[in-house]
């Protein structure tokens, strides 16, 4: 005998009131997370003590600003998915933890917004 | 109806921590840390948007002891998510779950962040 009522049994989804979305979005981003995180610190490292026109030159290129941007917008879409996790499973008040969830999500995207005209400012302008 | 306290299993505390159980944490907590990491990172891109004076600004800080601190932390949070983050997606993939191996890798993990954040500290020392 399940427990479960028809229209959770058709819908399919578990206490997480969701899918396999959530999961799959989190690997996809730890996969391409993995080369991003190699380029980004042999770039670091390339780039220590360097003053702000060899950082505006290192993103002068093309293919560099993209690698950053790219690096900065999944960094911060896989640290919101594991946040919104570690909230969801520590903090117990209904409340708190949506407003923990939407705080963090809002912040992960206008900071990644501010992230990402940097990056732009240093390679256009 | 007047509730009682539902019976609970056996909480986190009860147990001897073991390696598995410390990286499995140590996961969730390097992420949290990288987080402000990432933080840190968008501040770095935006005083480097700012031009030269705000750029010296955060070089500044980053260069100070405090701030040498605060790298050293992220660059290991980095590398240690990075590598267990890989020996996450092995699992996914359905390999390493025996107790040999996961202690194996879970060794590894340990091991391989320490040289790597060792390693990249000396780079970036020698490439000043």
């Amino acid at each position: 005998m399940s427990l479960r009522s028809p229209l959770a049994r058709v819908r399919g989804l578990g206490s997480a009131k969701d899918g396999t979305h959530h999961w799959w979005l989190q690997r996809l981003t730890a996969v391409a997370l993995v080369p991003l995180t190699l380029w980004f610190v042999v770039g670091v490292i390339g780039h220590v003590g360097a003053d702000q026109a060899a950082v505006k030159a290192w993103m002068g290129s093309p293919i560099q600003a993209a690698l950053m941007i790219a690096f900065v917008a999944v960094a911060f879409h896989h640290g919101q998915l594991g946040m919104q996790v570690v909230i969801e499973d520590y903090v117990h008040a209904e409340g708190w933890k949506i407003a923990g969830i939407v705080a963090v999500k809002l912040a992960s995207a206008i900071l990644a917004l501010a992230a990402i005209v940097s990056v732009l400012r240093l390679a256009l302008a | 109806m007047a509730s009682r306290p539902r019976p609970l299993s056996p909480h986190l505390q009860v147990y001897r921590p073991q390696l598995t159980s410390v990286l499995s944490i140590s996961h969730r907590i390097t992420g949290v840390g990288l987080m402000v990491g990432t933080l840190m990172l968008t501040c770095w891109l935006v005083a480097a948007a700012g031009g030269g004076a705000t750029y010296d600004a955060i070089r500044l800080f980053l260069s100070s002891v405090i701030g040498r601190l605060l790298l050293l932390g992220w660059s290991f949070c980095l590398f240690y998510h990075l590598l267990n983050g890989v020996r996450h997606l092995l699992w996914d993939a359905g390999w390493g779950f025996e107790l040999k191996e996961a202690y194996a890798t879970g060794w590894a993990v340990v091991v391989g962040s320490g040289v790597l954040t060792l390693a990249a500290w000396i780079a970036a020392y020698a490439a000043r």
